[in-house]
């Protein structure tokens, strides 16, 4: 490296202005360029003089994956440089603050956990939509853009998928910040996409708890430790944490990641449905274990070297554990086709064992004026139909915590299924098509629309008709029918 | 620049035509063949003329160990490969003999190296298979990218600035950024005889813009191709090598 960097200096069109950051491995510094107008920071690694591996490794990676990510969840990436010269990445500056702040004034609110765990599980997912495992989320590494998405930094340590991995060639010990570093990291694996929903567990612990489940130990025998020793359960430090909420920290805090939620996405989901999270044993835990339990761990996890291995590729291990959302019409005309779209999610369960299933009803609103909740009788509709889903659902035969049900409330059915499978992360939508309408042809109908705007899979299920004339005139009828 | 890098051709004409289709479909502004156009293939003739048309039209083109061993004969060879030599050679039009013998053993562009086997003496034929055997490559060239065929195996290594050299992983088809602290070194993979398990004809796309490589594979059809070589009176040997790719 011939240029060190300092207020002033010019390089490919930038100046340089004032350090914002000295950190050990880097410094930060403010930077413009005639041709960007956004606020930008330049990131410069602090190389050591003589030859300094890790940080160009690390470093290198960096220059290699930042450029690649897109999206509102990552930085944007206007220029990298050259070690010849100056080793440097420009990105987008992000005005807030990281989370550390937040996380120190800790424990916060059970409301502003949910709200923040979920924002975070949710750029991780990204991130991982993206092929690229982080190995290093801590709070440090979140920073937080003014309308409340969270920017993840930091890919120092991170693996991408399809690109050749320097840093598993270049570190002989673990890597990561302690109090956060999953156990399959501590045994070296960089694979794992659960790695990284550990330390959302993990950090979940802490907004809830004020405290780091396994503390933060200095050493490598410290995190060891974490691999037979469970930490103190939520509840336990903190008594007003719900059951489903300690529940959802300790699933992604279990040690053999095939036990924890499979991906970001899981553990988003069941942060966003807290009332749908399926309660084990974890749930009511009040106290660690005990000396016998914890020694039989250590005697079975001393000698372990490697946990099961993920699947190959990232795609396949977020394919391996999709969120189905099956959208399910319970009017009594289309009762051949809730069954046979029963069915189709049967199918598909087989497939995928490692599936979730929300069952989604919508319940078609007014535009204009205000809706009856309750029909005639005094039954309240919204009760009326979760009670219906739920027995459509039975057929199922899926353990109750891998299914969700919601009721949805929209005039327009199509909107209101588009959204939820956007905010909830599903990967494959299913739903039925009434059979040919004359209306329908004309203004489009439900499956037509989500089958052309959703970013997901969509599967649309059919019934056959028997016969045409006979289908075309049970199909009219209703919708010819005043409202 | 975008450049397609294509080696160890092997006079297997219908794998050199599917690449050159990819070629075409991916848009590429200039083609690199790092040697061995002839050897064990049933349509040696066809190859070189294909090869010689592109070299006019600016490819560049180096000379492998078989392209050599047309006009003087190597005594290195394997009992194999000397068999196939030894069929192609009468078959070879004179124009063609002498311009294969003419060709260079090395060729530059800019900060890239072309050579058939390893840099360190060219002539010599030697097999670039692990990191310690393509340590002398970036020793005796400063080229910032090497690439090499020779051993039918695609292979990606990285000679960090201390010097180390490291084997990495190659994510079949997708870009890999050659990041500029490092130099680089490809192992293409055979258009014609592809030993790695895979049947399918490779090749390697540089782009220099944006600094990346792609490894890609084309399939095309091998049972015809073997069918052709077990007919010309070739080896079985190099037929069920085609259809296995080993």
């Amino acid at each position: 490296m011939r240029t060190r960097p300092r207020a002033g200096l010019q390089i490919d069109g930038f100046t340089l202005g004032e350090q914002l950051h000295k950190g050990g491995f880097a410094t930060i510094w403010e930077v413009t360029h005639p041709l960007h107008r956004t606020p930008m920071v330049m990131k410069v690694p602090t190389i050591l003089d003589g030859y300094d591996g890790p940080t160009i490794v690390g470093f290198e990676v960096e220059q290699m994956i930042m450029p690649r990510l897109t999206g509102p969840h990552v930085p944007r990436v206007m220029g990298t440089g050259d070690f010849a010269v100056m080793p440097y990445i420009v990105t987008e500056r992000i005005p807030g603050e990281s989370l550390l702040a937040r996380f120190r004034s800790g424990p916060l609110p059970l409301t502003e956990v949910m709200d923040l765990a979920a924002r975070m599980a949710l750029a991780v997912h990204e991130l991982h939509r993206q092929h690229v495992i982080h190995l290093d989320l801590k709070p440090d590494n979140f920073l937080e853009r003014p309308d409340g998405t969270l920017v993840i930094i930091d890919y120092g340590l991170s693996r991408h998928d399809q690109l050749p991995d320097l840093l598993a060639e270049e570190f002989t010990i673990p890597m990561g910040t302690f109090p956060y570093i999953a156990p399959e990291q501590y045994l070296r694996r960089r694979d794992d996409l659960r790695s990284d929903v550990f330390a959302l567990g993990a950090m979940v612990y802490e907004l809830v708890t004020g405290k780091m489940p396994f503390g933060q130990p200095e050493t490598l025998r410290g995190v060891r430790k974490r691999l037979w020793r469970d930490p103190e359960p939520p509840r336990a430090l903190r008594p007003e944490v719900s059951p489903a909420l300690q529940e959802i920290i300790l699933r992604a805090l279990e040690v053999d990641p095939a036990r924890r939620y499979q991906s970001a996405a899981q553990l988003l989901f069941d942060l966003q449905n807290p009332d749908q999270v399926k309660l084990t044993a974890r749930a009511q835990k009040q106290a660690r274990d005990g000396f016998g339990p914890v020694f039989r761990r250590w005697r079975r996890m001393r000698g372990l070297r490697q946990f099961a291995s993920p699947p190959p590729t990232m795609s396949a291990q977020i394919d391996q554990a999709p969120i189905i959302l099956v959208a399910v019409d319970l009017s009594p005309e289309m009762e051949e086709l809730a069954e046979r779209l029963r069915l189709s999610a049967a199918r598909m369960l087989v497939l995928e064992p490692d599936a979730r299933v929300a069952c989604v009803n919508v319940i078609k609103t007014a535009r204009i004026g205000i809706d009856q909740t309750v029909d005639e009788f005094g039954t309240n509709l919204h009760v009326a139909r979760l009670v219906a889903l739920r027995d459509w659902a039975r057929g199922l035969d899926l353990d109750e915590g891998r299914l969700t049900f919601a009721i949805l409330e929209n005039p327009d059915p199509g909107t209101a299924i588009l959204d939820y499978a956007r905010t909830t992360q599903v990967d494959h939508i299913l739903m039925g098509a009434r059979g040919h309408s004359t209306t329908r042809r004309y203004l489009g109908s439900v499956s037509s629309r989500v089958v052309a705007e959703a970013t997901c899979d969509v599967t649309v299920v059919r019934v056959k008709p028997a016969d045409l004339a006979e289908e075309a005139e049970a199909d009219v009828a209703p919708e010819t029918a005043p409202a | 620049m975008r450049l397609a890098v294509l080696t160890d051709i092997h006079g297997n004409r219908d794998a050199l035509a599917a690449v050159l289709a990819d070629v075409a479909v991916r848009g590429v502004d200039r083609i690199a063949v790092l040697g061995d156009i002839v050897g064990y293939g049933p349509d040696p003739e066809w190859c070189v003329e294909r090869i010689m048309a592109l070299a006019e039209e600016g490819a560049l083109v180096v000379r492998g160990n078989h392209d050599h061993a047309i006009a003087a004969r190597d005594d290195a060879m394997n009992a194999l490969a000397r068999a196939a030599i030894d069929w192609t050679r009468p078959r070879m039009p004179a124009a063609q003999a002498a311009w294969l013998a003419s060709l260079p053993l090395t060729l530059a562009l800019d900060d890239i190296l072309l050579v058939h086997a390893s840099a360190n003496d060219p002539g010599d034929w030697i097999y670039v298979t692990s990191e310690h055997k393509a340590m002398p490559s970036f020793r005796v060239s400063g080229a910032r990218v090497i690439l090499c065929g020779h051993v039918h195996v695609p292979a990606l290594m990285s000679c960090d600035l201390s010097g180390r050299v490291r084997a990495q992983r190659i994510p079949m088809g997708r870009p890999v950024p050659l990041i500029r602290s490092r130099r680089w070194l490809a192992v293409v993979g055979s258009v014609g005889q592809p030993r790695d398990g895979v049947p399918q004809a490779g090749w390697a796309l540089l782009d220099t813009g944006r600094n990346e490589l792609t490894f890609r594979r084309v399939p095309y059809d091998t049972a015809a191709v073997a069918a052709r070589l077990r007919a010309a009176g070739l080896p079985e040997e190099l037929a069920r090598r085609l259809e296995k790719g080993e």
